[in-house]
């Protein structure tokens, strides 16, 4: 078997043929951005490649210096002896799988992706290729996600129930992505929506690239006393730690993540209710993309990457475990502590 | 079915107690009679038995997931619960079962009872397939014997009363023992009160307030009652009508747990209720609390503990004699009374604490003391002898109802205390929801710091404040709703009691520890060692 077109360095997956770097976690020159979560787009290169979707969030998380070049999908280009595109994965805005073929062989870096239904972003597009490159955060059986439209139904019964009570509802999701989806799958007319600062500098990304998102308010700009009984409150999870919940008064919380499927998890949370929305592949998700690519080879990258590889290998391929910075979906066990420390800085500024 | 799932979800959900005492009420007022047997059959931890063998379940799974069985252990391991990874893996079916509970149970799980394995078999992927995910789970957990929520017998006990009008204390009784769930049972559970109900009931119990002053300002000592202060299970021993009932102070019923003292209450003349504290108690001498746990933590008492671990009631008064209620009687008449009721034909003015009528029901002696100064002597023998202090009582007191400051008083000794420092941290719950106030306490050893005590109270909200912040500030690790802190902060923790506990890391448990104070005036290095703690073991341990 020939050496793979993308393999793993100290900077991060790294295209010989194209002389650039996938979503590296270290400084490089040349950066190909799958998408905007911080552990995919981290500052620090000298050039970056996106969806021209990303732009936006690319700009808000890498600062205003950062050289940012775009291209839209299904878009060949040629850098070095590679061929270049990108293709929707069906995870957040601009999110991208990257193909790259050379000397007739084809390889896609999937970065995160998704299956199910998702209106704030466009639906994955599965790559025919010779060796794939999967995530694998929800790599188990187990995680079999419910349609966004009964999820959908459940917050807003959640909402309307806590609204007759006269409690706020605060909802907590990650706040690239995750928090637009839902926004967009509630039913405004229960309440107004205040978002947190995080959730509400995206927001505004997310509208500048057309998605129509209903109409939000940043909770820093209201005083306490203004934010009606049946207000819906999203904010992003590590916000539940904080001294910024507190200021809601009564109020029910919930937490949207893949990982409410499994009880522990929702109760380790300890919070009044968990939905199961992920804007990563379930098991049925994977395993069906993996199945359309026909990819014959498939590296597999942050999650339950020992059981996909195995449950892969059984079926026949060329599978294999392959070591990255990635860290998938927040809310697991294993949080991210950097990411709670800045999260609470800008929450302990708000009054 | 329906309102089953959605009662157990509201109350697995929530850790309010509130909210769930809520969700139980609107349960019980709108389930039928059957309906609300069943549920307090399986709400109160009561189990039908093992339905279908765990094997079977497994392989069932195996199959109708078309897993490989490697994947599906996978699943089980990350889950953790055997009946939760089989609702998680099973196909997806249907909106569910629309039954009443009744029903759901006599259909889909006691028919199992008479089904070989292969019927079984067949049973259990037949209703699987009617079942949403949730009903799932139940069922699940149903033939496991695995069904357990978060709601004690009590709490199930006080929905009851409020949605009947009946006492609490006659829907305990009504609740004990064995029965088989039915709609007629259910409603005699709540049914109108009568004698039955009746025989059991306690008198509120009466408490002393603690002496905050010195002790002669209480005036002439003649004038009181003097007992050691018993560190047990507040109880009222009831025997009417040939019964016999044993109430802990929270109101529970205990009887079945403590069967010797049953026995030897059984010999007091019908219409008599003691009040007193239950003991483990060996040899003429009080065990340490930490071995009367293990009683009071069984619902039923094997031989092997009845043996290690024998019980008795030591009784402080009688509130009741031959029918009649005499609480309004001094506290020096019913002493009388007391005495000739556990000793019987021997009228003694300074009586062993032994009763004769039998070696599990003893008298709690009177000390005598002719003035403050002895008494502050004798009460420096507490610790030695196992007891927390000092009770005070008017010789011509009523044994009234709460905690009132006046009549009866209690002088407990001094507690023990140690430096320790801040380990790990836990948000609270209710007010403290978004605090870390519940603290874990290390002393050194060997270089190390080792946990020794858990507190959550005895800081203000101020100091709770400044210890959450430094909480956050300080995390090293954090797991599940624990945090790991930088040790840092030193807090004097006062308890009770000292006991070994192969059970703790650090050899040794401490009784009811809670902050006495912040200490920012002492570096870490100065808090106090294991070996310091093992010292007190050996003095006031044994």
């Amino acid at each position: 078997m020939a050496e793979d077109l993308v393999r793993v360095t100290e900077q991060g997956l790294y295209c010989q043929a194209g002389d650039f770097y996938i979503d590296p976690w270290r400084s490089v020159k040349r950066a190909l951005i799958t998408h905007g979560h911080s552990d995919h787009a981290r500052s620090g290169s000298a050039s970056y490649l996106s969806h021209t979707d990303s732009r936006g969030i690319l700009r808000l998380r890498l600062g205003e210096e950062a050289k940012i070049e775009t291209i839209d999908y299904g878009l060949p280009i040629t850098i070095k002896d590679a061929i270049v595109s990108f293709h929707p994965a069906g995870h957040i805005l601009g999110s991208s799988q990257i193909r790259i073929e050379h000397k007739g062989q084809i390889c896609v870096v999937s970065g995160d992706y998704k299956t199910q239904r998702d209106p704030s972003c466009q639906a994955i597009e599965p790559v025919r290729c010779h060796t794939f490159i999967t995530e694998s955060t929800f790599g188990l059986p187990i995680y079999r996600f419910p349609s966004p439209e009964i999820i959908a139904a459940e917050v807003n019964q959640w909402w309307q129930a806590n609204a007759n009570e006269g409690k706020v509802s605060i909802l907590y999701a990650y706040s690239l992505g995750k928090a637009q989806r839902l926004l967009m799958s509630v039913d405004p007319s229960i309440g107004p929506i205040y978002t947190h600062g995080a959730v509400e500098a995206l927001n505004a990304v997310y509208r500048g690239c057309g998605v129509k998102l209903p109409a939000t308010t940043y909770v820093g700009d209201v005083k306490k006393e203004d934010i009606g009984r049946n207000a819906l409150v999203v904010a992003p999870p590590n916000a539940q730690d904080s001294l910024w919940a507190r200021k809601f008064g009564k109020s029910s919380d919930a937490f949207a993540s893949g990982w409410m499927r499994v009880r522990g998890a929702r109760r380790r949370r300890s919070l009044d209710r968990g939905f199961v929305m992920s804007d990563h592949a379930d098991w049925q998700g994977l395993t069906e993309t993996i199945a359309a690519t026909g990819a014959e080879r498939v590296l597999v990258t942050h999650g339950y990457t020992p059981p996909l590889v195995r449950y892969l290998t059984d079926l026949g391929l060329d599978a294999h475990a392959l070591e990255t910075a990635f860290t998938g979906e927040e809310g697991s066990d294993k949080l991210d502590a950097d990411k709670e420390t800045t999260t609470e800085n800008e929450a302990g500024t708000l009054q | 079915m329906r309102t089953f799932v959605e009662l157990y979800q509201t109350v697995d959900r929530t850790t309010k107690t509130g909210e769930k005492s809520d969700a139980l009420v609107s349960y019980f007022q709108q389930a039928s009679s059957s309906d609300a047997s069943w549920a307090v059959f399986f709400l109160t931890g009561r189990k039908l038995r093992r339905l279908a063998p765990t094997a079977l379940l497994k392989q069932l799974t195996i199959e109708l997931s078309g897993l490989a069985p490697w994947l599906f252990q996978e699943c089980y391991d990350n889950v953790g619960d055997l009946a939760e990874t089989m609702a998680l893996l099973l196909p997806e079916s249907s909106a569910g079962l629309d039954v009443d509970l009744t029903e759901f149970v006599e259909r889909y799980l006691l028919v199992l009872r008479n089904l070989d394995d292969s019927d079984t078999a067949a049973h259990l992927v037949e209703t699987w397939a009617k079942l949403s995910l949730d009903q799932k789970f139940i069922f699940n957990k149903l033939i496991t014997g695995g069904f357990r929520v978060g709601v004690s017998q009590q709490m199930v006990t006080k929905a009851l009363a409020t949605v009947s009008g009946i006492d609490p204390n006659v829907v305990a009784h009504r609740m004990m023992g064995n029965w088989e769930p039915s709609a007629q049972w259910y409603e005699q559970l709540i049914a109108a009160e009568t004698a039955d109900a009746m025989a059991s009931t306690p008198y509120p119990f009466y408490l002393a307030y603690p002496i905050q002053e010195e002790v002669d300002s209480l005036g002439d000592i003649k004038d009181f009652q003097i007992e050691w202060k018993w560190d047990g299970i507040r109880a009222q021993v009831i025997k009417r009508d040939g019964q016999v009932f044993i109430w802990s102070r929270g109101e529970e019923l205990i009887s079945e747990r403590f069967p010797e003292i049953m026995t030897a209450a059984s010999r007091l003349p019908n219409g008599t209720v003691l009040d007193g504290e239950i003991l483990a108690w060996s040899e003429g001498d009080v065990m340490p609390f930490a071995l009367l746990q293990q009683r009071i933590g069984r619902k039923t008492v094997g031989k092997k503990l009845l043996s290690e671990v024998p019980c008795i009631f030591m009784a402080y008064d009688i509130l009741e004699t031959a029918g009649q209620d005499i609480r309004q009687e001094p506290m020096v008449a019913r002493r009388q009374k007391l005495l000739s009721i556990l000793m019987p034909g021997q009228c003694d003015a300074a009586p062993s604490c032994r009763g004769t009528l039998s070696e599990h029901l003893r008298i709690s002696a009177e000390l005598s003391a002719d003035s403050w100064q002895a008494l502050t002597v004798l009460r420096q023998d507490s610790r030695k002898l196992k007891v927390e202090g000092i009770m005070l009582k008017r010789r011509d007191s009523v044994y009234g109802v709460g905690r009132k400051r006046g009549d009866w008083w209690k002088w407990k000794i001094n507690p023990l205390s140690m430096d320790a420092v801040l380990v790990y941290a836990q948000r609270g719950h209710g007010r403290r929801a978004s605090l870390y106030s519940d603290y874990t306490f290390a002393v050194w050893h060997d270089g190390q710091l080792v946990p020794v005590a858990k507190a959550y109270s005895g800081l203000t909200d101020e100091e709770m404040k400044s210890v959450d912040d430094y909480v956050r500030k300080n995390t090293l690790e954090k797991f599940g709703p624990v945090r790991t802190v930088k040790p840092g902060l030193v807090f004097e923790i006062a308890f009770e009691g000292i006991q070994k506990s192969p059970r703790h890391k650090s050899g040794i448990a401490v009784r009811f520890p809670r902050i006495a104070r912040l200490r920012p005036d002492k570096p870490i290095e100065e808090a106090d060692t294991l070996a310091q703690l093992h010292e007190m073991l050996e003095v006031y341990g044994k």
